[in-house]
C-alpha cells in the first residue's frame, strides 16, 4: 500500500466512509475465537502436557572434571547424539570444569552420555560424574508468579473499571487477555518448544502488552461515546465501531513497530542460533503481540458493546437514531 | 502572547529534561569514579556467568534432610539472596542433599555470609555473666572456690548447671578473640549448658540448656514499639510470633524468669545463634500469648537486622560451603550479540517504518527513542551499582519489546495530531488538542504496566523479579520521554514553516488527511467564500444539543455536506483566532 493510500485510509476509516463491522459482525469473531480457544485447551492435553525444561522438573547433570578442551559444543553433541530431541546446556567452571545439564536420562542414557562425554573431552570416565538436579523454578517461585498474576489481574481490572467508570468494560478486557494467553499457550506447546523460565517471562510480557493495547483503544471508545445520550448520529455499537475503526492505523502501526525487533530476533534466533532462549522467549512474543492486537479489536471492543446494548438507555437511543434515520430515508 | 508562551514553556521542558539526563550521567559518572558503578550494564548469570556455590546442609540432630526440610532450604536461601537486591540467583538442589546457589559476579563477604549464615537459634536462659566481661579473667578464680554444684539441676535455670570446668571455661573464654566470635562449626548440645559471647555489648555469658528452639518461631518483625496504652513510642522494637508449642513453653519460662526478678542474670535469657548471642534481654513480664516484644537500644536497623535472624533463625538447618567455583555463562557469547544484532535490526527497521508511516515525523519517533534508550541505559547502569539490579537474556528482550510499547506513545499522539487536522484544525491547535487527550490514553496505558511491573516485583520471586523491574523502568522512562521530549520538540516543529504548512514530507500535510486548513501560513487565508458553512453546523462546535436537533431535521445529503464542512467550522474559528494574534 503506497503512503498515499495509507493515509487515505486513515482518513477513510477516520470519517467513517471506510468501516470494517467489528462490532456487527461480533458473533463470528467470537465463534471463531470459541473454536480457537478449544482447540489450544485440546493440543496440550492430547500430546500430554507442556515440554516443561529441566528449571521445571530438574534433571541430570554430568560434571566432567580437567579437561584441556572446554569447548560447549562437545558436551551438546554428546547428549544430543544419544537423545537427539534434548536441549543441553553447557557450562565452563572454574577453568577445566565442564557442566552438561540436561533432561532426567535413564540409566542407560545416562552411561551413553558419560561415555560420550569421556571421549569427548578426551578424559576417563571415572572424571565424569553423574548426579540430578533439582529445579531452579520450583514450586514456590510458581506459586508466588501465580499469585503475583492473581493479584495484578485483580487490580488491573479495578483499575479499570474506576477509570472507565464501568466494570463492564475491564470485564471485556479480561476475557480478551484470557483468550490471548489461553491461545498463545495452546500455539507454543504446538511447536513442542521447551517450557523454560524465559517463555514464562515472554509470556508476562504478553499479558502487559495485550492488557495495554485493550486501554488504549478502549479509550478512544470511552471518548466516542462520552456524549452517548445526547447525540443521535450513530448507535452505541455503531459508535464502538467506529471508535476501533479509528484507531485502527494506531493499531496496525504499533503491531508493526512492535513486532520488527522481535520478528528480528525470532528469525536470527530460529535460523542462526537454534534452540535456546532467544527463539523460545521471542516465539512467545511473536503470537503473543499478534494475538493480543486482535483480541482487543476481534474480542475486547465487540464484547463491551454486546455487554451493553441491552441497556434500557442505550436501546432506547438506538431507537431514536432509527427512527431519525427512517424519517431522513423518507424525506429523500 | 500565548504562541511565545508556548513555545519558551516548551524549551524550557527541554531544558529540564537536559538537566535531568545530565544528573542521571553525573551520578553514574561519580559512582564510577569514586566507587564501584560502571559505565556498562552489570549482567546477570546467564550472560556474565558467577559463581556457583555448593551447599551441604546439617541438621541440628544429626540425621539426615527429608525433601521437605531441603525445599524450606532453598526458599529460606531464595528469600535472603532476593532480599541483598534485584540479581537473579538460581537456586536449585542437588541429588537431593545439596542446594546449589548460582550467583552472578562474585558474592562479597556479606552475601556469602548472608547465605551461608545457619539458623542454629535457641533461646537459652542465662545462668551468670554479663555485658561488658569480654576479656579472659586475668586471675583465674582457684579451685576451692569454684562454684560446684550442690544438687542435680530443677529447670533450665537452676545455678546448679555450673559445674567447675564449666565455670573455668567460662573465665578463660575471651570474647574480644575473633576466633571466639565465628559461627560454631558444631552446634553445642541442646540438653547441656554452655557459655557464649555477646559480640554487640562484649558480653559472656553461662547459658543452660535449650528452651524453646527457633524451629517454635513462627514469624519475627519489628516496629515502633508500643505503650501499655496503645501509644506509639519513639524506639524500636522486635515481635516474635511463637507457635502453640512455643508460646507454651516461653511462657513456663518467663513465669520463672519473672519470678526471679530484675537485676539477677538470671532474669534474662538469650537468643542464641550459632553459638553466638545476638541478644540478651530481660524479663519484664509473663507472656502468655507467645507474643513476646523485645526492646531495648534498638536503632531501626539493629531491630531490623534482629528480625531478619529470628524469621530466618526458624530453620533448623545450617549450611557449610562445601564448594564455590566461577562458572561461565550459561548462554554462550553469540546469544547475546545476536540478540543485540536483532535487536539493532529491528530497530532499524522500524525507524524505516516509522519513515514509511510519518516521514519527518518519523525522525521525532526515532529520536525519542534515542532519548528513552539513553535513559534507560542510565538508570540500568546506575541501579546495577546501587540495588545490584543485572540484565538477563531475558531482561534484553523485554527491552527491545520495550521498543514497541514506547513508539505507541508517540503512535498514540500523532494520530491523535492527525484527527485533530482532519477535523480542520491548525496544526499549532492540533498539538494542543491531540496532546490533551493523547496524554489521558497514555497515562492510563502506562499506569496498567506499572501496576504490573509493581505488583509482579513486590510478589513473585526470583526472575519474575527482574522481569518486573525491567517493565517498570522501561515504563517510567517512556513517560518522561513523552512528557519532556515528544510533545515539547511537537510544539516547536508545530511553529517551524516546515511542518506549519503542512509540506508533502512533513507527515501532517492537511491536504493528505482529509482536511484542507482556511489558514495556511503568514496571512495567507483561504477566500471565506470558498466553502458555504451552514449556521447549524457551526452551533454544533457550541452547542451539542442544539447541534443534535438541528442534524436529526437534516436529509441525509444535507448531513453529509454538512459533515464535510463541520471540520470547515472549527477551522474557521482556530484559524481567526491564530490570525488575531
Amino acid at each position: 500500500m503506497s503512503r498515499t493510500n495509507f493515509a487515505t485510509f486513515g482518513n477513510e476509516l477516520y470519517s467513517g466512509k471506510r468501516s470494517y463491522p467489528f462490532v456487527a459482525k461480533r458473533n463470528l469473531w467470537f465463534l471463531i475465537a470459541g473454536i480457537a480457544l478449544l482447540i489450544s485447551i485440546i493440543i496440550p492435553v492430547v500430546k500430554g502436557g507442556f515440554n516443561l525444561g529441566i528449571d521445571f522438573r530438574g534433571g541430570s547433570e554430568f560434571t566432567v572434571s580437567s579437561t584441556q578442551d572446554t569447548d560447549p559444543a562437545i558436551g551438546e553433541q554428546a547428549v544430543t547424539d544419544v537423545v537427539p530431541e534434548a536441549v543441553p546446556r553447557v557450562t565452563n567452571i572454574a577453568g577445566d570444569t565442564m557442566r552438561v545439564q540436561t533432561e532426567r536420562l535413564s540409566d542407560d542414557e545416562t552411561l551413553s552420555v558419560r561415555g560420550n562425554l569421556a571421549d569427548g573431552y578426551g578424559v576417563g570416565e571415572d572424571q565424569v560424574t553423574s548426579s540430578y538436579v533439582g529445579p531452579t523454578w520450583g514450586e514456590d517461585v510458581s506459586r508466588q508468579a501465580l499469585i503475583g498474576f492473581g493479584v495484578f489481574v485483580l487490580l488491573a481490572a479495578i483499575l479499570m473499571a474506576l477509570y472507565f467508570r464501568t466494570w463492564k468494560m475491564a470485564l471485556a478486557a479480561m476475557a480478551a487477555l484470557v483468550v490471548v494467553m489461553v491461545l498463545t499457550a495452546g500455539l507454543y506447546s504446538l511447536s513442542d518448544f521447551e517450557v523454560t523460565p524465559s517463555a514464562i517471562i515472554g509470556f508476562l510480557t504478553i499479558l502487559s502488552y495485550a492488557l495495554y493495547d485493550t486501554v488504549v483503544v478502549f479509550d478512544k471508545i470511552r471518548e466516542n461515546t462520552a456524549d452517548m445520550k445526547t447525540s443521535t448520529e450513530r448507535t452505541f455499537a455503531e459508535q464502538v465501531n467506529l471508535a476501533v475503526n479509528q484507531t485502527l492505523v494506531r493499531s496496525i502501526n504499533t503491531s508493526v513497530v512492535a513486532i520488527l525487533p522481535v520478528a528480528s530476533i525470532l528469525f536470527i534466533g530460529a535460523f542462526l542460533l537454534g534452540a535456546g532462549t532467544l527463539q523460545d522467549l521471542s516465539l512467545a512474543l511473536f503470537i503473543g503481540i499478534i494475538l493480543g492486537t486482535l483480541g482487543t479489536i476481534f474480542i475486547a471492543a465487540p464484547l463491551y458493546a454486546a455487554l451493553r446494548l441491552n441497556e434500557p438507555e442505550l436501546k432506547k437511543q438506538e431507537e431514536k437514531v432509527l427512527a431519525r434515520r427512517s424519517l431522513a430515508a423518507a424525506s429523500t | 502572547m500565548p504562541r511565545t508562551g508556548t513555545g519558551t514553556a516548551a524549551k524550557r521542558t527541554l531544558v529540564w529534561l537536559g538537566v535531568l539526563t545530565a544528573l542521571l550521567a553525573t551520578l553514574l559518572g561519580a559512582g564510577a569514579h569514586w566507587s564501584t558503578a560502571s559505565w556498562s550494564p552489570r549482567l546477570a548469570l546467564d550472560l556474565e556467568g558467577g559463581t556457583q556455590m555448593i551447599l551441604a546442609p546439617r541438621v541440628q540432630d544429626g540425621s539426615e534432610i527429608t525433601p521437605e526440610q531441603l525445599d524450606q532450604a532453598v526458599e529460606i536461601i531464595r528469600q535472603r539472596v532476593d532480599g541483598s537486591g534485584v540479581a537473579e540467583a538460581e537456586i536449585s538442589t542437588q541429588s537431593g542433599q545439596n542446594v546449589i546457589v548460582s550467583l552472578p559476579g562474585t558474592p562479597d563477604a556479606q552475601t556469602r555470609d548472608l547465605i551461608q549464615a545457619s539458623a542454629q537459634m535457641e533461646f537459652r536462659p542465662v545462668l551468670a555473666g554479663g555485658p561488658g566481661q569480654a576479656p579472659a579473667a586475668e586471675t583465674p578464680t582457684p579451685e576451692d572456690q569454684l562454684p560446684t554444684p550442690a544438687a542435680e539441676p530443677q529447670n533450665a535455670s537452676d545455678p546448679n548447671w555450673i559445674t567447675p570446668e564449666l565455670y573455668q571455661e567460662f573465665e578463660a573464654l575471651n570474647c574480644l578473640d575473633p576466633a571466639a566470635l565465628e559461627p560454631a562449626e558444631e552446634p553445642a548440645p541442646a540438653d547441656e549448658p554452655m557459655v557464649a559471647c555477646e559480640p554487640d555489648t562484649q558480653g559472656k555469658y553461662i547459658l543452660g540448656p535449650v528452651e524453646v528452639p527457633g524451629t517454635d518461631i513462627t514469624t519475627a518483625s519489628y516496629g515502633l514499639e508500643r505503650s501499655q496504652g496503645g501509644q506509639t513510642l519513639n524506639s524500636w522494637a522486635v515481635n516474635i510470633d511463637f507457635n502453640d508449642e512455643g508460646t507454651e513453653t516461653f511462657r513456663e519460662v518467663t513465669e520463672r524468669l519473672y519470678a526471679i526478678g530484675q537485676g539477677d542474670p538470671r532474669n534474662q535469657f538469650a537468643i542464641v545463634l550459632d553459638g553466638r548471642i545476638v541478644s540478651a534481654p530481660t524479663t519484664n513480664a509473663v507472656i502468655p500469648d507467645g507474643n513476646p516484644s523485645i526492646s531495648g537500644n534498638f536503632t531501626e536497623e539493629s531491630a531490623a537486622a534482629l528480625a531478619e535472624q529470628l524469621k530466618y533463625g526458624a530453620l533448623p538447618i545450617s549450611f557449610e560451603i562445601q564448594s564455590e567455583q566461577q562458572i561461565s555463562a550459561t548462554l554462550g557469547a553469540d546469544q547475546l550479540r545476536l540478540g543485540l544484532i536483532a535487536g539493532l535490526i529491528g530497530l532499524l527497521l522500524v525507524a524505516a517504518y516509522s519513515m514509511f508511516q510519518y516521514r519527518l515525523l518519523g525522525l521525532v519517533t526515532i529520536a525519542s527513542l534515542v532519548v528513552a534508550g539513553v535513559l534507560t541505559y542510565l538508570a540500568i547502569c546506575i541501579l546495577g551499582w546501587t540495588e545490584n539490579y543485572r540484565l538477563s537474556l531475558a531482561g534484553v528482550a523485554g527491552l527491545i519489546v520495550a521498543i514497541g510499547q514506547t513508539a505507541d506513545s508517540f503512535i498514540v499522539y500523532f494520530e491523535r495530531i492527525r484527527d485533530e487536522l482532519r477535523e480542520g484544525r491548525g496544526l499549532v491547535s492540533a498539538v494542543e488538542n491531540g496532546w490533551r487527550r493523547a496524554k489521558r490514553t497514555v497515562l492510563a496505558s502506562k499506569a496498567v504496566n506499572l501496576l504490573a511491573a509493581l505488583v509482579l516485583f513486590f510478589v513473585a520471586v526470583g526472575n519474575v523479579r527482574g522481569f518486573a523491574f525491567t517493565l517498570g523502568l522501561t515504563a517510567i522512562a517512556d513517560l518522561i520521554v513523552v512528557f519532556l521530549f515528544t510533545h515539547p520538540v511537537l510544539r516547536l516543529l508545530a511553529r517551524t514553516k516546515f511542518f506549519g504548512e503542512g509540506h508533502p514530507w512533513s507527515g501532517l500535510d492537511p491536504s493528505r488527511l482529509g482536511g484542507i486548513p482556511l489558514y495556511r501560513g503568514a496571512g495567507r487565508l483561504r477566500q471565506p467564500g470558498e466553502g458555504t458553512v451552514k449556521p447549524v453546523v457551526v452551533a454544533r462546535t457550541k452547542n451539542k444539543g442544539a447541534s443534535a436537533e438541528a442534524e436529526r431535521r437534516l436529509t441525509i445529503a444535507e448531513r453529509r455536506r454538512a459533515e464535510q464542512q463541520k471540520a470547515l467550522a472549527g477551522r474557521t474559528g482556530s484559524s481567526q483566532k491564530e490570525t488575531n494574534e
